[in-house]
């Protein structure tokens, strides 16, 4: 069924698209050391991925390849069907690839607003000039960026901490202002790493619901890494499973679940 | 029409009050609400726009006379409208409290037999398909919010904007039927049924009719002067009659507007920014608001705190009689004048309050510093007694005659009396029509000449015409020595202190008292944050010794001015546990407006209070609790028990 190109639909009713983001032999060194071994896979629209494996797999290196961070020493990356050249990290956020980080990077002394509204940079379009007058094109569009982002801080229901400096927050609002920003950007991909590093199980079980809610209702595709295998098998509909730079197992939950190799590197094999 | 509808004959109905509102106050604003960071607001010609296109659309859904339509949400101008749009479909409003969990919801739906349901966003929604098995008569669902709802079944469940789409869309079609509908609605016919929160026992569907709200409303309206520019914050439960009077009731009957907060989180900010002129608090909500305040004033540089002290000195001594119009010197009124520059007036702003002309509270007895420190900063904060059968209303204090220790006067059309046991009684136009399906505790609560029994305990002050309650009646009791066991009393005391959240006191039919005390978890925190000491759960702070400590001389304080009243001399807390848990109403310790249930908790702590009284230092103990979502676990702990120093009781003990 996963093979169906034009895509399918989900026993939950969603829809699953065609195969938007592509790794094909990806080879990413540090000098001699090997972090990402020949691994290929695929996203499709609308889906939610997961690269799951042990510390020190190179998932996180994955998802800077795929965010264009880092350029692979071998093989290609294909975007929306093309092979992508080395970009800039704006270049890639016009692409419409937006990403929250495993260590929170907000601007703490501004407020919630100011730095969500940060994310709806990509889609400001008048120059210095109208930005200075304020008056005319520059505030219609502060309007409407303002509009997108109070969207947002609704459907996160973050609205009681709109105007905190993000330094008084908690941790795990402080994570959901970050996905709030990732999502102001309006991606088409959003990557998420670690997005329940540290958290207790209730503010898992928040997030994990506002992830499922963001794929439903905005029908973001989501690439996320994850260490809490429980999170990762509820949520998402593929898994990556790493372990020392390889692919060792790809599927959905329930294939991975039972895949031996997963088991082992999971539970602890002695390595041959 | 509109003619016979403006004067007060033709107003004998919500919807009718509601038509001469567009007409009258066609642009004055009547609902705002706050989305997305702004406030969006409604005049009144368009709020009937928006309610009749939902009671078409209803009418068009199938919604006949006499049906029942329950609403569940948090206060929103839409679901107001969804009980004003049900009233013109001649069906009757049925708001429950949207924390209920599923079970108690599938009690009072399936009671009155709920055929449609206003359901305010997913969570509610969820809830009610949850137990939709266990509701034959139940038929469509109408909610509010579609987040997270686009992909639910949708053969029994319409969004909000597609039946008010139908309703505009089929408008030429149904609109005689409307009005017909309307038409037939007079001042006997049911206006909303509410739920009581059920101290005892299983909830009630109290039922009132047009005459019981429009009467009520109008007078009480008159009472306080409320004018057709004022402002109110809904932020209580929709299901509580207070609310529906204060937001439907009287909002339609002075037209003036209801704003209703972003979500509840915001709701100290939205009332800043609003700033409403009439506004009610159950007096946790004060309590809640000034240990806000003395903890921000704790942490305030010692410049602040002392012109903070020195200033709140001044307002307790000559606040309260500059606010009741008694004498008060030049050089006071100065000083005064001068703190309200400094302190009171940017307290105020920060609390909210500047604006306030008539504020109340009502519920629970308020504790009489609590209540002084508002007055005294000028804000018109007076008390109000009043239940769900009566409508609200059945005492208040007058402006100008406003005290911590008595409920107020009579109000206008309220007959009172008190029975032989102390048990108070009242008649008046709000009296309920009947508990729905249960014509026994109907003829329990009114007799046959319309006396109601309030279940408090009380007497009328002979010189001033005051009420004061002491207690419910079935909870005054006796201790083994035949004096007066009045734990309501004792309890607020004890909640005065901002770090005690929750009393509660036991010694009826006891030789002594004894008592459970929940710490204000804010409070509490924040001391131990300034003094460095480290806890990692609530049970950890709360059996602290320090707290431990904190709370006895509480405890013994409240003895000392327990003591010098003789009647109650003999409540003073002899023994008392700090409780591992917070009372909740998730596991039934309180109801959903936040009183104890003593039964309750008697059964729950039995193991708790024995060891209170056979003389044990400790108790190990497991409660299961109750998570938002229903599952249920355990918490296992080790109480302390600490005795509190009493003080020798009065004389009239001796001599018995």
């Amino acid at each position: 069924m996963l093979d169906q190109a034009e895509g399918y639909t989900t026993a939950d009713g969603r829809r699953i698209g065609p195969v938007v983001m592509e790794m094909k032999n990806i080879t990413l060194r540090f000098g001699g050391v090997e972090a990402i071994k020949d691994i290929s896979f695929d996203i499709r629209e609308g889906e939610i991925r997961a690269i799951i494996g042990p510390n020190g797999a190179g998932k996180s290196s994955m998802l800077n390849v795929i965010s264009g961070f880092y350029v692979p020493q071998e093989g290609q990356v294909f975007y929306q069907g093309q092979p992508r050249p080395p970009m800039k990290p704006f270049q890639v956020a016009r692409q419409g690839i937006a990403r929250t980080f495993q260590n929170i990077a907000l601007f703490e002394g501004m407020s919630v607003l100011d730095n969500v509204m940060t994310g709806r940079l990509t889609h400001m379009q008048t120059g210095l000039f109208w930005q200075s007058m304020w008056k005319g094109k520059a505030e219609q569009e502060e309007t409407a960026n303002r509009e997108v982002a109070e969207k947002i801080i609704d459907f996160l229901e973050i609205q009681a901490i709109r105007k905190t400096p993000v330094a008084r927050l908690p941790y795990g609002l402080k994570k959901r202002v970050e996905l709030a920003r990732a999502l102001a950007a309006e991606p088409s991909l959003l990557l998420l790493d670690e997005p329940m590093a540290g958290m207790n199980v209730e503010e898992k079980e928040d997030m994990s619901r506002f992830i499922l809610d963001v794929n439903d209702e905005f029908g973001t595709t989501i690439a996320l890494i994850e260490h809490d295998m429980g999170v990762v098998m509820d949520l998402s509909d593929r898994v990556v499973v790493m372990d020392y730079g390889k692919k060792i197992g790809d599927g959905t939950p329930d294939e991975v679940r039972n895949n031996q190799d997963v088991i082992d590197a999971y539970l602890g094999v002695a390595h041959d | 029409m509109t003619k016979t509808l403006e004067g007060a004959e033709g107003l004998r109905s919500v919807p009718a009050l509601l038509h001469r509102n567009a007409t009258q106050f066609a642009d004055a604003p009547a609902y705002r609400e706050k989305e997305f960071g702004i406030w969006q607001s409604w005049t009144w010609s368009q709020a009937l726009e928006e309610i009749e296109a939902l009671a078409l659309g209803m009418i068009d859904l199938g919604v006949a006379e006499g049906d029942f339509v329950a609403v569940i949400g948090r206060n929103r101008p839409r679901l107001y409208w969804a009980m004003m749009s049900a009233q013109m479909c001649g069906a009757i409003p049925v708001p429950l409290y949207n924390d209920a969990a599923a079970e108690e919801m599938a009690y009072t739906l399936g009671h009155c037999g709920a055929k449609y349901v206003v359901a305010g966003d997913q969570e509610q929604v969820d809830k009610v398909m949850e137990i939709q098995d266990q509701l034959p008569q139940f038929e469509e669902m109408i909610y509010l919010d579609p987040r997270g709802l686009r992909k639910y079944d949708h053969e029994k469940l319409r969004s909000y904007e597609q039946i008010q789409y139908n309703g505009r869309a089929k408008r030429e079609m149904l609109v005689a039927e409307m009005n017909a509908r309307i038409a037939k609605l007079d001042y006997d016919s049911t206006a909303v049924m509410l739920y009581t929160s059920g101290t005892t026992g299983n909830p009630k569907g109290v039922v009132l009719s047009n005459r019981n709200v429009i009467e009520t409303s109008r007078t009480s309206s008159e009472f306080d002067g409320l004018r057709q520019t004022d402002d109110i914050l809904a932020y209580l439960p929709m299901a509580w009659v207070g609310d529906f009077i204060f937001s439907v009731g009287q909002a339609l009957w002075t037209g003036y507007c209801t704003n209703c907060p972003e979500s509840p989180e915001t709701m100290m900010t939205d009332l800043r920014e609003i700033g409403p002129t009439y506004y009610f608090a159950p007096p946790r909500v004060f309590e809640n608001q000034l240990t806000n305040v003395m903890i921000r004033m704790e942490d305030a540089s010692p410049l602040k705190k002392r012109m903070f002290d020195h200033f709140m000195a001044h307002a307790r001594k000559v606040g309260p009689d500059l606010l009741d119009g008694k004498p008060v010197g030049l050089m006071d009124r100065l000083k005064y004048k001068l703190g309200d520059l400094l302190v009171y007036g940017p307290l105020k702003n920060t609390l909210g309050f500047t604006r306030v002309r008539v504020g109340y509270t009502a519920g629970e007895a308020i504790g009489p510093e609590i209540f002084d420190f508002y007055r005294s900063l000028g804000i018109n904060l007076k008390q109000l007694y009043g239940q769900t059968e009566a409508t609200v209303y059945i005492t208040a204090q007058p402006d100008g005659q406003v005290r911590s220790d008595t409920v107020g006067v009579v109000c206008p059309g309220v007959e009172l009396k008190i029975n032989d046991t102390g048990e108070v009684y009242y008649r008046s136009p709000g009296v309920f029509v009947e508990y729905y399906k249960n014509p026994e505790s109907t003829a329990d609560t009114k007799d046959a000449e319309g006396w109601v029994a309030t279940g408090d305990a009380g007497f009328i002050e002979p010189d001033t015409g005051h009420l004061r309650i002491i207690d419910r009646a079935k909870d005054v009791g006796k201790m083994a020595d035949g004096s007066l066991f009045a734990p309501k009393y004792v309890e607020n005391k004890l909640k005065f202190y901002p770090n005690i959240l929750e009393a509660v006191v036991f010694g009826n039919g006891r030789d002594e008292c004894t008592a459970f005390i929940n710490i204000d978890l804010t409070a509490v925190s924040n001391w131990a944050e300034r003094n460095n000491i480290a806890y990692a759960s609530y049970q950890e702070l709360a059996g602290h010794p320090q707290v431990l400590a904190t709370i006895q001389n509480h405890v013994e304080e409240v003895n000392r001015s327990v003591a010098e009243d003789e009647m109650l001399s003999g409540c003073q807390v002899h023994r008392f546990v700090v409780l591992h848990k917070e009372l909740d109403a998730d596991d039934g310790e309180l109801t959903r407006t936040r009183k104890v249930r003593r039964k309750k908790i008697e059964e729950k702590f039995h193991d708790i209070i024995t060891a209170l009284y056979d003389g044990s230092e400790q108790i190990s103990t497991v409660t299961e609790v109750t998570y938002e979502d229903g599952r249920k676990g355990a918490i296992k702990a080790t109480l302390e028990i600490r005795h509190a120093m009493v003080q020798p009781v009065a004389t009239r003990m001796a001599a018995e």
